[in-house]
């Protein structure tokens, strides 16, 4: 396994070199960081080089970075998350994207490169505002009907902004500014990374 | 020459072979699928979002109802994504004992979805058959959690107890006299292993009923032979998996190539399809039963002859016991602790990976480390797997496409998450 892994960085290293922003490998688990501008000729090449060949990309995750350490991040705000599978060579790669601003944060889509990316993107968008161009079919995907705003983002509360009841006098169901009081049964904690190691 | 357009059909969501709440809109020409548009988040409940506004403990129960058919191949992956970034070792009896809730968790999948399937495209005995077998499995989920469905039975380190000595009875009632209770609680006089490997025993006969039903059934044939083909090329690129990849006859299957828990330590084969189509995806999940009725057979021999801790003994993750928590500061400290703020995960981010029932389950945790996640992203098999459904219908019949909503073993908790 150790040997295989090694090899996975050496293929990263001597394919792609200085286009990789960072590589890191932790917990057997193999991070790359790879610039918004280059995404599509560098990913083209993970799939189709014979050393990677990662047929199938599989998971897409958006990342609001905003409160990550409670403030300490200096980094983008928004990046996605792609979790690279290679059936050939029983490997696995995760390739992390920022989006270079952080108002309107704007990726290139990989529906191309992998049809399975269509729906997760869509999920990105939705959830996080992540706007991927060259998508063929940009729509909200699991938020409601006409639902206003990104609900993954940091800074959108728990309990939403509108909910919804029915109205006896119009007959139909409306929605009306949230009633509910934000609460928070066990604050965040962060702590130093030594506590309680004695 | 009058004007044809094509026409377009809502399905859904109240339709019963929707399984839950899929809407789709179906363009049609004639009764060919031109186009189908799924529609989801009919259920979505913000899982991920819950998740960091809750510790790391609170959010196990979570993960049980995101594929509700499949309760603890979930927590599976839940709390494998926490142990490898704490660096937790979990004991070799829990792995054991995960190794085979979760191939019970196979079988009861595998049961619900013939069940239903068959419902769906018009084979209304062999649901029944199948619910028969289940409730013997989900009196072992209760045996060893309290619960029928929504365990909550592993923890970050290993699993909450050690398999019960005994099995509940059925107690003498209006609906069932002295006599019948006698013959229901024939085979829970012994442990839960006793019960399970009677179940063992059992089983593969009950899987030849069900074939006998259906694999050579000439209805059966025609309605799933040939539908929804998938290249193993095609499949592949559309982010597919589990059965469903099998079935186009790519041999990969995580518990063989990526081995977790105990898997690397048990024997059995992974069944692939030839040609794709629903019919090779029903051969494989049927051949995936016997498969895991094979692996719990080996895990309760080996749990038999292996008694020993279930839960790893650092009480930063895991609750210390009640007998020494009342005789020792310290402990009670950590069982404080560990209860009020919860554990800390340190930073870091890792994905854990299970083989699900329906595919490749994943939990992408981003931890900054503090007492709850920072991100967790739940990798849905269903969620990919249905995003092909578009491509699988074009150029099918409506009625099939039930058939192929069913092949796809599709349920909504996990979906919409």
């Amino acid at each position: 396994m150790t040997t295989e892994k090694k090899s996975l960085l050496e293929d990263l290293g001597s394919l792609l070199g200085e286009r990789l922003v960072s590589v890191q490998a932790r917990l057997g688990e193999i991070t790359v960081v790879v610039r918004a501008t280059e995404m599509l000729s560098v990913l083209t090449l993970m799939r189709d080089a014979e050393e990677l060949r990662f047929a199938q990309m599989v998971d897409l995750c958006g990342m609001d970075y905003s409160e990550y350490g409670d403030g300490a991040w200096e980094g983008k705000r928004f990046a996605v998350v792609y979790h690279l599978l290679s059936v050939v060579h029983n490997r696995r790669l995760r390739v992390r994207i920022f989006a270079e601003e952080d108002d309107f944060p704007v990726l290139a889509s990989v529906a191309d490169i992998w049809p399975g990316a269509n729906w997760f993107e869509r999920e990105a968008f939705d959830l996080f505002g992540l706007i991927f161009t060259g998508h063929p079919d940009l729509r909200r995907i699991l938020t409601d009907y006409g639902f206003v705003g990104n609900p993954f983002r940091k800074d959108f509360p728990l309990s939403g902004h509108v909910e919804m009841r029915y109205d006896p006098e119009q007959q139909r169901v409306v929605y009306q500014p949230v009633t509910v009081e934000p609460r928070e049964v066990t604050p965040r904690i962060l702590r130093e990374q030594t506590y309680g190691c004695n | 020459m009058p004007e044809i357009k094509n026409y377009t059909m809502n399905f859904g969501p109240q339709h019963p072979s929707a399984h839950g709440v899929l809407r789709l809109v179906l363009e049609l020409d004639g009764e060919v699928i031109v186009r189908a548009d799924p529609h989801i988040g009919l259920l979505h409940r913000g899982t991920e979002k819950l998740a960091e506004h809750k510790t790391f403990l609170q959010s196990v129960p979570y993960m049980d109802r995101l594929d509700y058919v499949s309760m603890l191949c979930n927590e599976h992956a839940y709390v494998q994504a926490i142990e490898k970034l704490a660096g937790i070792e979990v004991p070799l009896r829990a792995q054991y004992i995960r190794v085979m809730y979760d191939e019970i968790t196979r079988i009861l999948n595998h049961l619900m979805w013939l069940g239903a399937h068959g419902l769906d495209i018009g084979a209304m005995t062999v649901f029944l058959y199948c619910f028969r077998e289940r409730e013997d499995l989900l009196d072992a989920y209760e045996a060893v959690s309290g619960a029928r469905m929504h365990a909550a039975y592993y923890r970050p380190g290993g699993v909450y107890r050690d398999l019960p000595d005994s099995m509940p009875q059925y107690e003498a009632s209006k609906i069932h006299n002295a006599a019948a209770v006698k013959k229901l609680n024939e085979n829970r006089q012994g442990s839960l292993l006793d019960f399970l490997e009677d179940f063992t025993r059992r089983f593969p006969t009950y899987v030849d009923e069900y074939e006998t039903l259906l694999t050579d059934n000439r209805i059966w044939k025609q309605r799933t032979v040939g539908i929804g083909v998938l290249t193993p090329e095609r499949a592949l690129a559309l982010g597919i998996t589990g059965p469903m990849l099998r079935g186009s006859g790519v041999e990969w299957d995580l518990r063989k190539k990526q081995p977790y828990a105990a898997y690397d330590k048990v024997d059995f084969d992974i069944p692939v399809g030839v040609n794709g189509d629903s019919y090779d995806r029903y051969l494989v999940r049927v051949e995936e039963m016997r498969q895991s009725n094979r692996i719990i057979k080996q895990c309760i021999s080996w749990l038999r002859q292996n008694p020993g801790p279930v839960i790893t003994a650092n009480h930063k993750f895991a609750p210390p016991g009640r007998e020494s928590m009342k005789q020792n500061m310290e402990e009670l400290i950590h069982h404080f602790k560990l209860f009020t703020e919860g554990m800390h995960v340190p930073e870091g981010e890792a994905y854990s990976v299970v083989e699900h029932p329906k595919g490749e389950f994943g939990i992408y945790l981003v931890s900054d480390g503090a007492n709850k996640p920072y991100r967790l992203k739940i990798r849905a098999p269903g969620f990919a797997n249905l995003s092909s459904l578009d491509e699988m219908v074009r150029g099918h019949m409506i009625a099939d496409v039930v058939t192929i909503i069913g092949t796809q073993d599709i349920v909504f908790g996990e979906i919409d998450r």
